[in-house]
């Protein structure tokens, strides 16, 4: 097992590197260092000087790929790709363009994203999987085809009204919670984000995790158990839960390590301080060091996703091995 | 089995929300949606909002509204803004008395102030004896004197992320020196210094001391650079409460310039401080922890969610204004005068980027004050028939009061002079410029977006400041006519016949029998800016002018704007004082965007204004003076370079428990004259936040209904089996 | 007055899109099995109420894809002069309620703009009150006339649905194809009859009223509903025409050649896909913007600006989202290989292409189309975040995206404006409902292993 996860860990590292090209490449077709400059030094009265200036302090005025001015080794490592982007493998994302540590930022930034993510995604897991398992409990009847109906009309709303809506509810009308903000007594301002976050993803969710039970509950192994004369729950709790694990943990444990990236949308509309937030001001900030910085870890935290997934077969079914 | 000790661990993590829930519902039973700590209900803090995280705290880079209401309640120059008097007046922030000046020849032999051949100009300030600095650690000396952290290794710094980490602090007297050491990182070349352009033109020897600067930079690269081995030729200090400033000829606008944080003091300790290696990597800089010997200092820096202002506690220099108009004193304006200053202990700004949330935290007392967005004007404003503008009835009962004041800005929208269709001065390009002005109702405009918040404009010129006229006087006489008292817009009969005397009938080029297509270049790609161009488009349409509207991102647009390559823009101006030259100057084709990198982005030129622009800006203001402005805008009138757009008018919304708040346009510096009645706000505020119980009864009764269903339902099942 | 008629790259693209869908639906009724699938989706009464929903957006989409521009009127003859404006037949179908702008917000049906203005009054004051609208209602006043049109408007739309389904029943009577007596189920005839008294409804009172009221500078919230539709269809189908041939070239090349060809498109779109599908979109959007801005002289019209927008985000969306298929499409054709016809084809040395072209690729394209209607409603609705992280369509462009942007800061305001929000709620949910609840019905009639579970129960 230690063999094949060094494998992995391996394989990751080329993937890695494409990453780290395509969105230099990307990016450095969009903005210049001009416009980077330009837009970091603000509105009034700036110079050329100063924009050369501003390029020289943040390093973007050397070449891009290759630096024939200089000779040796520095021809690649005197570039603006070999130092933005190559050090990043050891985790040091260097600094923002307008001058703040970018490392740091993710560390104080990533307590507020994971307070609002851990908890939806847990919440959000036991009411799917429940909700999933009573339509299955009850299914071909009635309330089965409520329960899909209105599935299918909670996933077919967009994140946004949700969000908007929500708002409009608890915060304005009903003054239940702060209508936005993040700070001591975390507690009253994660809740609206977490309950929105949870009921947005009932719909596609739970229709999810309802056709992977229907799957399992038609295999053979089930009929036996009922014709032993279980009772249907307990049919559906011991067989049917721990053989559909699988194809569960698949789509679920992928998502854990990106929990850590926060959610664009919900962190931006309740303005809390977390990656998200920080990733989309970026985005309109055009902060290519911050957006290269998210690229990398969203990607790191992807392929760690894939390993975890991995690792939790051999834990869920033993028979499973990993070579 | 490792299935169910997941549950298990699920559970826990339910039990603990539950208990938190329980918690939740327990003790906060009168207000939960109080945004801030509880234990900090009663204190004196006022809570405001800001939008925009500053880029910059350094008194030397930061140049924008946003960054000066931080540090300009932080550092303090020598000059200030009256609080109350209008139209605006300079008074003495750190300096005792008024600076003085003296005009000498090239001979350095002294003038009169009305002499003609002034080569130079001297101001002496005295900045006031004993003020002293905020507490900081760069200030911090142990038993010897010797300063405490100056050669602090990676290992001291290991768990420090804010000045405040720091065990000591210390303070010291402001002396003359720091004022002048402010000065000198003017030309520092490794800062990005928005005023180093205009100021290399003034003060004496400043160009060549930014080039002194850069070769010792080159020297030794890694040193620290102390400003004072390296003299400054227009800076002279003259003991320790004394300096002086020598500048190129006359330049009567310095004084305001002595009244930005750009002029304040700065402590060699500071720099020296924050030189350290270790401190960038640490966000420790001056650029994000301001030192200053303002009423206040920055002692929370989370611009991802909030900064807090605390008073310095070393500060005692000022008082509340004694002088103000009747109607100030009728408004209670005056009732702290004398008092010192500030009047609170804590300002919490807190990161609000949506105006939603922002708009409704201040309906609940969560903010003390807040602009009003054109969305919400009808809810707070209610304009009566004399077209005065009072707050709403509704508003009224909650306690709210507004102010108005006219901001000293412009936004225009310029036609670019280099362009061959609508730009340059001949006769076809002005009627079709002229004609447009015509048709682009901006009365409409403020109107609708703006709710009249706004004045059309009449020139580059807004209302307050020297130049501008009322009435008759000051209207436009191309776009508008004086009819029985009353500025009355052109038909568009008349901007239609000007299009057709341009060569373009019914908006169809007589040339080439190609319809007229102009194009707009804006950065408008955010929420609401798409109605604004639909507006634009369907004001080219009663001309029959097909508008393109190019919108970009802000880079592509700065780039074009560079390159000229533009024909229509939407731009604004704040000005940096109230003076005209600082408008007239944005149409002064030595300020061409294209050809100096200037702040005329027209990129204008009319030799004739170029020279009354020389002869009127260092002018005082004087009859004289207005006679030429005049003129000015007279040929701006005919030659119509941009659409004069419209003054915005700020209106600004206040809860009763908020004191002593008089908009002015030209101070950022006002928190410490505010005042907050804490103990009102808290009862208030719990009037006004009842959470409203039936929907959760309701939810939890049908929660019940259904549990209880789905168990009938169950057994049932179980049952038919 | 004579016009021009103009084809912009989304609508080529649609041309296209539309003429492939031709060919299929005819390749398709020739070969019995494959009509089977379609039989079962046919019998399905929930499936057809949504293709009939389904095909009334598709027509208001179509309709706003032939575009044209008009002739001016030329004063100094010579050559005909078009002007700039690029319309559509839909945009001439309903150019009341283009042309009939008002000056700012009214409510749905009302007959006074929605907020105060200062007005002068006859005596020369000024005074703030709600001014009267200037298309809306005529003279009459209030909620009367409403319902008048509304009852007549409905019972008219009844009426002409009820003769049409009639003769269409008769003359489905004989029909040879007994089959298409699925489409004939009391369900669709009722959802068909109501939908019709509805859109008679509204056409009625459209002509006099802002049904759907006015948004900030006074364009009817209806027009700007119906003209997102196409925008939304756009998004969702051109998109496909990407993802199609790279997932299914790749995803099959991957699974039948294996080797190096397999690591290869492997690594590629694991580092695709390993990069957060925000952020890639963004960057490439941002690109496409530079790219669009530097070469103003490529654009005719803005039309054609906003057009080339669409088209590029469309691209975008395209290649960041065919991994997933690629992936599919890759396992069922290692599946696939290891078929014995397909070793004895090749042991009998029949060339790859035509294994791939006869054997491999028939077989994977009930998992494409599945895939390909299951992705449409994400789609419609990925548009609307794109638009609000400001990545989305060029900010001219009418969408829902842009509709609810907009909206979204008017339920701040008191009274609020919820008007345009929910029409795009509505608009957009209705869309996607539809097209959700068809693409489970193909779904069900296509996935045979889907089948058997059902089957069983």
């Amino acid at each position: 097992m230690i063999a094949y996860l060094i494998r992995r860990i391996l394989y990751a590292i080329p993937i890695l590197i494409g990453v780290n090209l395509l969105t230099f490449a990307l990016f450095f077709v969009v903005n210049t260092p001009d416009d980077m400059a330009r837009m970091q030094l603000g509105i009034k009265r700036v110079t050329p000087e100063a924009i050369e200036h501003w390029k020289e302090q943040h390093g973007y005025n050397k070449p891009l790929l290759v630096n024939r001015g200089v000779k040796g080794i520095g021809k690649i490592t005197d570039t603006i790709f070999w130092q933005k982007s190559a050090s990043m493998f050891v985790l040091d994302f260097g600094f923002s363009d307008d001058g703040r540590s970018i490392s740091r930022e993710i560390y104080t930034r990533m307590g507020p994203s994971m307070a609002i993510a851990l908890p939806t995604f847990i919440i959000g897991l036991l009411c799917y999987v429940s909700f999933a398992l009573l339509m299955t409990l009850f299914r071909a009847t009635a309330l089965d085809i409520a329960g899909v109906s209105l599935c299918v009309v909670l996933m077919s709303i967009s994140g946004l009204f949700y969000i908007i809506g929500g708002q409009f509810l608890i915060s304005k009308l009903w003054h239940w919670v702060p209508i936005s903000g993040y700070g001591e007594g975390a507690f009253k301002f994660i809740v609206l984000p977490v309950v929105i976050g949870v009921v947005s993803g009932i719909g596609s969710s739970s229709r999810w995790y309802r056709s992977i039970f229907l799957e399992e509950i038609g295999k053979d192994y089930v009929r036996t158990a009922r014709a032993k004369g279980l009772s249907e729950l307990r049919v559906l709790f011991t067989h049917v839960l721990k053989n559909a694990s699988i194809p569960i943990l698949t789509g679920v444990v992928v998502v854990i390590p990106l929990l850590f990236m926060g959610s664009l949308l919900t962190e931006s509309f309740f303005g809390i301080p977390g990656l998200g937030n920080y990733t989309i001001d970026a985005i309109n900030a055009q902060d290519f060091s911050i957006v290269r910085a998210m690229v990398f870890l969203g990607s790191l935290l992807y392929i760690a996703g894939l390993i975890l997934t991995d690792i939790s077969y051999t834990v869920v079914d033993p028979r499973v091995r990993l070579t | 089995m490792t299935h169910s000790g997941n549950f298990q661990l699920h559970s826990r993590a339910m039990n603990k929300n539950l208990t938190y829930l329980l918690c939740f519902l327990l003790c906060a039973c009168d207000v939960w949606n109080n945004p801030y700590p509880a234990q900090d209900s009663g204190k004196s803090i006022l809570y405001t909002a800001f939008t925009e995280r500053p880029k910059h705290l350094d008194p030397a880079q930061a140049y924008s509204e946003n960054e000066y209401e931080f540090i300009s309640n932080i550092y303090a120059p020598p000059l200030q803004y009256h609080y109350l008097k209008r139209p605006y007046q300079l008074v003495e922030q750190a300096a005792a008395s008024m600076p003085s000046v003296t005009y000498l020849d090239e001979h350095h032999h002294v003038l009169s102030a009305t002499a003609t051949k002034i080569a130079y100009s001297v101001y002496e300030i005295h900045i006031k004896p004993g003020m002293r600095y905020q507490p900081h650690p760069a200030f911090a000396r142990d038993v010897n004197g010797l300063p405490l952290y100056l050669h602090l290794t990676t290992s001291d710094l290991r768990d420090i992320h804010a000045p405040g980490d720091f065990l000591h602090t210390g303070t010291r007297v402001v002396t003359a020196l720091d004022y002048v050491n402010q000065i000198k990182r003017l030309a520092d070349p490794r800062l990005h210094l928005p005023i180093y352009g205009v100021m290399s033109e003034y003060i004496v020897g400043l160009k060549d001391y930014a080039g002194t600067l850069q070769q010792v930079l080159k020297k030794h690269p890694d040193e620290y650079l102390d400003l004072n081995r390296y003299p400054l030729l227009g800076v002279e200090l003259i003991n320790d409460t004394t300096y002086r400033i020598t500048l190129q000829g006359k330049y009567p606008q310095f004084a305001y310039w002595l009244a930005m944080p750009f002029f304040a003091p700065m402590p060699e300790e500071a720099l020296r401080f924050y030189a350290q290696p270790g401190m960038q990597a640490r966000n420790l800089t001056l650029d994000w922890w301001p030192v200053g010997s303002g009423p206040f200092y920055l002692s929370e820096n989370d611009p991802n969610t909030r900064m807090v202002l605390s008073r310095n506690p070393n500060f005692n220099s000022e008082y509340y204004p004694s002088e103000g108009s009747n109607s100030d004193k009728q408004a209670g304006l005056l009732a702290d005068a004398g008092h010192s200053l500030p009047l609170i202990d804590q300002v919490v700004f807190t990161l609000e980027k949506e105006t939603i949330p922002y708009w409704n935290k201040f309906l609940q007392g969560y903010y003390d004050a807040s602009g009003i967005s054109s969305d919400s004007f009808d809810q707070a404003v209610q304009v009566n028939v004399g077209g005065e503008t009072r707050v709403s009835d509704e508003m009224k009962q909650q306690g709210i009061t507004l102010s108005t004041s006219v901001a000293t800005s412009t936004m225009y929208t310029g036609f670019n002079w280099l362009d061959p269709v609508v730009g340059g001065s001949s006769l076809r390009a002005t009627k079709l410029r002229q004609a447009i002005a015509i048709a682009v109702d901006y009365e409409e405009f403020v109107s609708i977006f703006a709710n009249g918040r706004g004045i059309a404009a009449q020139s580059p010129i807004p209302p307050g400041i020297f130049g501008h006229h009322e009435g008759s006087a000051g209207i436009n006489p191309i776009v508008y006519d004086w009819i029985d008292g009353q500025r009355t817009r052109k038909s568009l009969a008349q901007a239609k016949r000007l299009i057709a005397e341009a060569g373009y009938p019914d908006g169809v080029d007589v040339k080439t029998h190609q319809p007229l297509v102009i194009n707009l270049d804006t950065t408008a790609t955010g929420v609401g800016n798409k109605s604004r161009l639909d507006w634009m488009r369907k004001q080219f349409d009663k001309i029959n002018i097909q508008l393109v509207v190019r919108s970009t991102d802000y880079n592509r647009f700065q780039d074009k704007i560079r390159r000229g390559d533009t024909q229509m823009f939407y731009y604004g101006w704040n000005a940096d004082y109230p003076d005209p030259e600082n408008f007239l100057f944005l149409l002064h084709s030595a300020q061409a965007k294209v050809a100096h990198g200037g702040e005329n982005a027209a990129n204008y030129s009319n030799p004739e204004y170029d020279q009354l622009f020389e002869k009127m800006k260092n002018m005082e203001n004087s009859p004289e003076r207005q006679i030429i402005i005049d003129r000015m805008v007279e040929i701006l009138h005919y030659d119509s370079p941009w659409l004069w757009g419209y003054h915005p008018k700020n209106y600004v919304l206040q809860h009763n428990w908020l004191h002593n708040v008089q908009p002015n346009v030209m101070a950022s510096n006002k928190l410490k004259y505010w005042r907050v009645d804490a103990s009102l706000r808290d009862s208030l505020r719990l009037d006004w936040n009842h959470p409203v119980f039936w929907p959760l009864w309701i939810g939890g009764v049908a929660l019940v209904l259904v549990f209880a269903g789905l168990r009938r339902a169950l057994k049932r099942r179980e049952d038919m089996k | 007055m004579s016009f021009i008629p103009v084809i912009l790259w989304s609508d080529a693209l649609v041309f296209l899109l539309l003429a492939a869908g031709m060919l299929v639906v005819s390749y398709v009724r020739q070969h019995e099995y494959l009509r089977l699938p379609w039989r079962r989706v046919a019998k399905n009464s929930v499936a057809m109420v949504s293709l009939l929903v389904l095909s009334l957006f598709l027509l208001v989409g179509l309709l706003d894809t032939l575009h044209y521009r008009v002739e001016l009127k030329d004063k100094n003859a010579g050559k005909t002069v078009y002007s700039p404006e690029v319309l559509s037949v839909f945009d001439k179908l309903v150019e009341p309620l283009r042309l009939h702008t008002e000056k700012t917000y009214s409510a749905p049906l009302a007959t006074n703009l929605y907020s105060k203005e200062s007005v002068t009054d006859v005596s020369g004051n000024i005074v703030r009150e709600y001014s009267r609208l200037q298309y809306a209602g005529g003279q009459k006043e209030g909620s009367r006339d409403v319902l008048r049109r509304a009852l007549f408007g409905g019972i008219a739309g009844f009426i002409a649905a009820g003769l049409l389904i009639g003769i269409r029943r008769a003359f489905l009577h004989r029909s040879p194809f007994p089959v298409r007596a699925g489409w004939v189920q009391s369900p669709v005839i009722f959802a068909a009859l109501s939908i019709a008294g509805l859109i008679g409804m509204t056409v009625n009172l459209a002509g006099a009223y802002h049904v759907l009221g006015t948004d900030k500078v006074g364009q009817d919230v209806l027009y700007l509903s119906l003209k997102s539709i196409r925008t939304g269809l756009i998004i969702g189908t051109v998109t496909t025409l990407v993802t199609l041939p790279l997932a299914l070239f790749l995803g099959v090349a991957a699974g039948y050649f294996r080797g190096w060809v397999d690591d290869i498109i492997q690594y590629i779109y694991t580092v695709l896909s390993s990069i957060p599908s925000v952020l890639l979109i963004a960057a490439a959007v941002l690109m496409m913007q530079v790219t669009i801005d530097t070469h103003p002289n490529w654009f005719e019209t803005a039309a054609s600006r906003a057009d080339l927008r669409l088209v590029f985000l469309c691209l975008i969306l395209g290649m960041t989202s065919w991994t997933g298929l690629c992936r599919l499409l890759r396992g069922e054709t290692l599946k696939l290989r290891e078929m014995e016809y397909i070793q004895a084809a090749q042991s009998f040395g029949v060339s790859s292409l035509r294994i791939l072209s006869r054997h491999i690729i028939p077989n994977v394209m009930h998992i494409i189309l599945i895939a390909l209607v299951m992705d449409f409603s994400g789609l419609v609705l990925a548009e609307a975040v794109l638009s609000y992280v400001g990545v989305g369509v060029d900010p001219s462009m009418i969408s829902f995206g842009t509709m609810i942007n907009g909206a979204r800061l008017e339920m701040a305001r008191e009274p609020m404006v919820w008007w345009a929000l929910a029409a795009a709620f509505g608009f957009m949910l209705v869309l996607v409902l539809a097209a959700n609840l068809f693409a489970d019905a193909v779904r069900d009639a296509f996935d045979p292993r889907l089948n058997r579970t059902e089957g069983d129960l």
